[in-house]
This record gives C-alpha cells, structure tokens and sequence, in this order.
C-alpha cells in the first residue's frame, strides 16, 4: 500500500518518553487535522502502546522502543511500536480486560481494551525474549474544511 | 505534576492537572497517599478539571485509591473529567467504584 507520509523514530525506554512519543504523533498528524476526540483517543493510544514497551517489555531492563507513525491512502494512520523486551509470553491472556502482569504498580489492566477501542485494527506480534511489535490502524473522518 | 488541597471537614479535595501518565502516576499516588493517611477524609475529591490528558495509568491510580478508601468506609469523587477522560472512565467502569460529578450537575448516578 502506498505511504503518504511517514515519521520513524526510537527512544530509550524511559517513562518521560511517553509524553514525547504523544508529542510526536500529535505533530504527525497536524496535516491530517483530526477532530478533538480522534486526537485524544490516539494520543492515549499510543501512551499504551509505548507505556506497555517500557513496563512489560522492558521491565528493569534497559533498552529501545521504536515507534513507526504512517499516514495511508484513506486517512488511515498506521502506528507500530516495537520493543526487543521479554516478550508476552500469552498475548490472549495479556489482551483480557484488568490483567495485568504489575498489579503492584497500581496498573489497572486496561491498555489493550483501550487500544482496541479507540482503532480499527490492533495486531499483536510477539516472542518470549526476543520484543513485542504492536500494529494499530485507524481510518480518520472525512476532512471537513476550514470555515473561515 | 502539582497537586493543590482543600480540605474542609471530612472532606479532602485533590486538584491535579497537566498530564496522568505512568510517568507521573507513581509521584502522584505517593503524593495523594500520604494527604489520605495524615487526615483520613470520609471523602476524598479527585478534581480532574485541569487534567488535559490520562491513559490507563489514571485508571490504575484511581482503583489503587478506591481500594484505600473503601475498606474504611470512605467514598471517592471524581470531578469534572473533560469528555475525553469521561469516556475512559466510562469505558473502565470506573461509575462502579466512585462518583463522576461535574460542578453543576452529576452526569453518572
């Protein structure tokens, strides 16, 4: 499928980076002019996603998330995050809504029901001691124009 | 993240703002912890209305607070969430655990 647009980048797993990967999709998607809510669900999206990558995958670990931002023919955005952290060892079990793998961390379970409910795809790749590749798409309404 | 207080009677209220992640979720429950246990309100406030964004941390946060408050009798108050933060909390169910009211009226009974 052809790619309109496209931002990569990579940041070390620090939990301040998970304002900074907000700020970077926010900036992608100016030209897109999404609406208040589409913003807002995908800026909590992909806190999700990259806050998953830093305290599951790399849980006292140090190490790399990369996240791939890619603007679709169909105002379609595409978001990967990629961690090479332990891996979810039972993807069907992390996905069911309140599980969590930190409960001590007052984490509530709820990052996948979240990231599923505000796209239209989320997939799933992931093996134990090798990382986590989450991919999301989410089709953005019709454009409308600027009222002057 | 700063946190301002009221406290009147047995009343605690906590005004947060800016931005609930897991970032800042760990000084913030560290910081409301420590007001809940030095003046132990029947009610504590959770004033969202300077809240900009939260993500699944906020959740974590008010659950681990609800599970403080409960077992003493105490209740939690959630107000004046911005739509986008509502429908977290409605999509995590959070009218189960505590009261969403704005300052005019209360959107969830």
């Amino acid at each position: 499928m052809k790619i309109l647009n496209e931002f990569r980048c990579s940041f070390p797993a620090n939990s301040a980076n998970e304002a900074l990967a907000r700020a970077a999709l926010s900036a992608f998607l100016i030209p897109a002019d999404p609406t208040a809510q589409e913003l807002a669900d995908l800026r909590t999206v992909i806190s999700e996603a990259v806050t998953n990558a830093i305290v599951h995958g790399y849980r006292d670990t140090e190490g790399e998330v990369a996240v791939c931002l890619r603007m679709l023919p169909g105002r379609v955005l595409y978001i990967r995050v990629a961690d090479k952290g332990c891996g979810i060892p039972d993807v069907a079990k992390a996905m069911e809504p309140l599980y969590t793998s930190a409960p001590e961390e007052d984490r509530a379970g709820l990052g996948f029901a979240i990231m599923q409910t505000f796209t239209d795809s989320l997939h799933v790749r992931s093996r134990r001691g090798q990382g986590t590749v989450l991919t999301m798409r989410r089709r953005l309404g019709v454009q409308h124009e600027n009222e002057a | 993240m700063q946190i301002f207080y009221d406290a009147s009677a047995d009343t605690l209220t906590a005004a947060l703002s800016g931005e609930i992640d897991h970032h800042c979720a760990g000084s913030l429950r560290a910081e409301i912890d420590a007001a809940l246990y030095a003046r132990t309100p029947k009610i504590l406030v959770l004033d969202f209305s300077g809240v900009s964004f939260m993500d699944s941390s906020g959740i974590g946060l008010i659950m681990g607070r609800y599970k403080i408050l409960h077992p003493l009798g105490g209740e939690l108050i959630l107000q004046d969430p911005a739509p986008h933060i509502s429908r977290i909390l409605r999509l995590a169910g959070m009218e189960r655990l505590a009261r969403i009211r704005t300052s005019r009226k209360e959107v969830v009974s």
